[in-house]
């Protein structure tokens, strides 16, 4: 063979494997699984693979009371919980026509909203995690801590809640509660600004962040994706302010809106709803009215008229609808949860196409999934 | 329609499962978002009804499209063309009720064992 | 006091191992408690006083643990990755100054046998990546390899430039070169170079970037590749790349102190000695600590644009300017 004979290289397809992060993977934040068509560094296809933890709620709701399904709603979302209590508790309210008494309005909403403000520092502590920060995690779990210890004071529990009652909540918030929270509140403005200086302004964070991941606002509508993942993406989509429940209509709040659809844009989203949260739980505070906390006359065995009945709220992940269908007996026919993280989720493998590992991994981490949110 | 204080939403639309497509082609066009497929299996009339959801990003709006299959042949046309978001929801509704939903790229059950041969949701499953 | 040569060799190879090995266990303690300073809680603080009987533990468990290698794996390439990343830090610290009489071994071209041990951590983490059969640590691999050859070329860029304002090789003369008061240090020798402390930042981002710490600790992007190439390892398998990691700190850290920061000399020209080089090297490692609990991880091709397109250009730039100054000046 002559040394002057020059063989071409043959034409090769781009060799693709397969790598699964997950479902026990630091990135995955629980029992997600990504089953990752890989060309090297660069994703053709990412397909997530639900179901870990699946644990059938909804089927759950199918053998048990109205009233005995409460507990379930803590369950779910495990980080956001006081939402979905709301969601089903004000679902059956609206079923059977139960009247809630102001002041339990307002407690429903101080508790939800500090649940978001505790549900994001999780988010914001992992999220900083998996681009590989460690110590605002701790920061984050610093201040999440008083929330959990003001919740737990005032409910029992420090994340799965089952506070709400049809026609109330089952405990009235007391003087210490109150100064709990608003020390609370006080001290945690002063931190929103140590979190922009210490993280939002490093140049690394943005980056990693900025332009990456851009999901537009089509893609949203088309998978139903909201929450925090709509509105960085130019569309101001939220619940509270939409089919406004509760008493969010008589609060003075803004729906923090970045059009850029990037990590960056969500992550902003997030910390500024944060800040309009604590607005929220100044306000609620200082309006709370007196009166008591519960309905009397609800039954002790509820039978809602027939029928189905939706409620929809802003969880800390998106819009949560909850679908309950009555047949007037005291165990309720149906029992749907549409959650957030679900539809977002559902996103990614259009979103991720041709994004590198790295870059992907951080998309998944701003969509700040629950997997028990997904899962069910 | 209907008062969306009393029920949740403001328009009840049922359709005949032949016509879910262009509902939600028209719902499209309108700009609404899609919000969950689920369903009800209502056996004493030996029926499954599914049903569609959607919201409006930009407006109040919210709309249920439900239709009703005879439980013997449950089949409904897909609308994940229109909506790709309602593929992961049809898969549910399909391991759930046992519904399938025709012309679906891929209706393995998602959440439970990809070798579930159960749908949970029936009112006649037995665990 | 003076030893016959093959004992004085032998005492100080026994002293650097130590040097190493206790750097390396007590570094990890300093982490530890250091992170956790900067975290607002306590560290380790059961076992011993504040905790300082802690690497001792952690080294028993992890000597206990069973060595697995996984089925499909190159044995040999497997059981030899950790000692190749170990053995070159320590060779690397033969020639090096610690006290104007402290060194082990004072030969004239220590500079380069400090780079060429140096470079030999990079095969050694690519083996292991290869080695265990994994398609995160094959990865880990591929990102180490393109990271380490990216930041060899303006480490080498600094350091000629360093050797144009020194002459020589011999780390020693660079340290006594660097004599008095501590404008005499390398570091602020602006009239040779007036980008001195640029070209130490580079020096120092590239060190950073050559032993994979954060924030360009690829090769172990955990929340990516799990622990990248060192997946696989179970043990004190994976205990000698964690030792390795604190060793080429010490490595990395006392060569700036050498190069740039007058390595035992003192800052006001009295009571020179090793307690400043281990002052000055201690001061870095602590920096070296705190950048990584501060700063989010790079992407990777963040991280490579740096250097391509940043480092390389400045460092080309400073050994022109050097060259240039040196020339007409």
């Amino acid at each position: 063979m002559s040394t002057s004979q020059v063989i071409p290289a043959p034409e090769q397809p781009h060799e693709t494997f397969v790598l699964n992060v997950g479902p026990q993977h630091p990135a995955t934040h629980g029992v997600l699984r990504l089953k990752l068509t890989m060309d090297g560094e660069y994703i053709t296809r990412a397909e997530p693979v639900c179901g870990y933890i699946h644990r059938m709620h909804e089927k759950m709701g199918e053998n048990r009371t109205w009233a005995q399904y409460l507990p379930n709603t803590g369950r779910i979302d495990y980080l956001a919980a006081m939402a979905y209590g709301h969601a089903y508790v004000a679902a059956v309210e609206r079923a059977a026509k139960i009247e809630v008494p102001p002041r339990a309005e307002y407690i429903r909403v101080i508790t939800t909203e500090l649940n978001r403000i505790s549900s994001h520092l999780v988010w914001f502590g992992a999220f900083l995690l998996d681009l590989g920060g460690f110590t605002p995690l701790l920061y984050a779990f610093d201040d999440r801590e008083k929330i959990l210890d003001l919740l737990e004071a005032l409910t029992g529990s420090r994340l799965t809640y089952c506070y709400y009652r049809f026609g109330g909540v089952c405990n009235d918030v007391d003087d210490d509660f109150i100064r709990g929270v608003r020390e609370f509140v006080a001290g945690m403005w002063p931190r929103m600004k140590f979190y922009r200086e210490l993280v939002t302004d490093n140049i690394i964070l943005r980056k990693r962040l900025i332009g990456i991941g851009v999901i537009s606002d089509e893609m949203c509508r088309k998978y139903g994706a909201t929450g925090p993942v709509i509105r960085g993406s130019g569309v101001g989509y939220d619940v509270r302010k939409m089919e406004p429940y509760s008493v969010y209509r008589d609060l003075d709040f803004d729906v923090p809106v970045f059009s850029e659809g990037d990590c960056m844009a969500r992550y902003l989203v997030r910390m500024e709803e944060m800040v309009q949260s604590l607005r929220i739980v100044e306000q609620a505070l200082d309006k709370l009215p007196a009166g008591p906390v519960m309905t009397s006359g609800v039954p002790r065995v509820l039978k809602p008229p027939a029928g189905d009945y939706c409620f929809a709220v802003e969880a800390a992940r998106g819009r949560l609808l909850v679908r309950i269908v009555s047949d007037n007996k005291e165990i309720p026919y149906r029992v749907r949860w549409r959650t957030p993280s679900f539809c977002n989720l559902s996103l990614f493998e259009e979103a991720s196409a041709g994004m590198m590992l790295p870059d992907a991994l951080a998309l998944l981490g701003s969509l700040d999934l629950v997997i028990p949110d997904i899962d069910r | 329609m209907v008062d969306h204080a009393a029920k949740g939403f403001h328009l009840d639309a049922r359709v005949r499962p032949a016509r879910v497509v262009a509902a939600a082609a028209l719902l499209d066009q309108n700009g609404f978002a899609m919000d969950a497929v689920t369903g009800v299996d209502w056996i004493a009339e030996n029926e499954m009804e599914v049903v569609y959801d959607f919201f409006h990003p930009a407006h109040v709006w919210r709309v249920v499209v439900r239709t009703r299959v005879p439980r013997s042949q449950p089949e409904v046309p897909t609308i994940s063309e229109i909506y790709p978001g309602a593929n992961w929801h049809e898969r549910e509704t399909h391991e759930f009720f046992g519904i399938a939903f025709l012309g679906h790229p891929n209706l393995t059950p998602l959440l439970l064992p990809e070798d579930a041969t159960y749908h949970p949701l029936r009112k006649d499953f037995v665990a | 006091m003076s030893l016959p040569e093959p004992f004085r060799l032998l005492s100080f190879l026994v002293g650097v191992m130590a040097f190493v090995g206790f750097n390396a266990a007590y570094l990890v303690w300093v982490e530890r408690k250091s992170a956790a300073r900067f975290q607002r809680r306590p560290g380790p603080t059961e076992v011993g006083y504040a905790g300082l009987l802690q690497p001792i533990a952690d080294g028993i468990k992890l000597l206990s643990k069973q060595l697995i290698v996984p089925p499909g794996a190159d044995r040999i390439l497997f059981m030899v990755a950790p000692l190749m990343v170990m053995i070159p830090a320590m060779i690397s610290l033969v020639v090096l100054p610690f006290g104007g009489s402290l060194m082990a071994r004072d030969i004239n071209v220590g500079l380069l046998m400090m780079f060429a041990f140096g470079s030999i951590n990079v095969m050694s983490i690519m083996l292991s990546g290869w080695s265990s059969r994994n398609k995160y640590a094959i990865i880990s691999a591929a990102r180490i390899v393109s990271q380490d050859v990216a930041y060899e070329i303006p480490m080498l860029l600094v350091v000629i430039t360093l050797l144009m304002i020194t002459g020589t090789m011999n780390l020693n003369e660079i340290v006594q070169q660097q004599e008095g008061w501590f404008w005499h240090w390398n570091l602020f020798r602006l009239n040779v170079n007036p980008l001195m402390p640029l070209t130490f930042l580079i020096f120092f981002t590239c060190m950073l970037a050559e032993i994979n710490r954060a924030p360009f600790d690829m090769a172990e992007a955990e929340s990516e590749l799990v622990a990248g190439a060192f997946t696989e390892y179970a043990g004190m398998g994976f205990g000698v790349f964690f030792v390795a990691e604190y060793a080429n700190i010490v490595v990395g850290c006392s060569f700036a102190t050498v190069l740039f920061l007058g390595g035992w000399q003192s800052p006001f020209g009295l009571w020179s000695g090793v307690w400043w080089f281990l002052l000055k090297m201690y001061a870095l490692v602590f920096t070296v600590i705190w950048v990584r609990w501060t700063f989010p991880r790079t992407q990777f091709y963040n991280l490579l644009n740096l250097s391509w397109q940043l480092l390389i250009p400045a460092s080309l730039f400073t050994l022109i300017l050097v060259a240039a100054m040196m020339k007409f000046l």
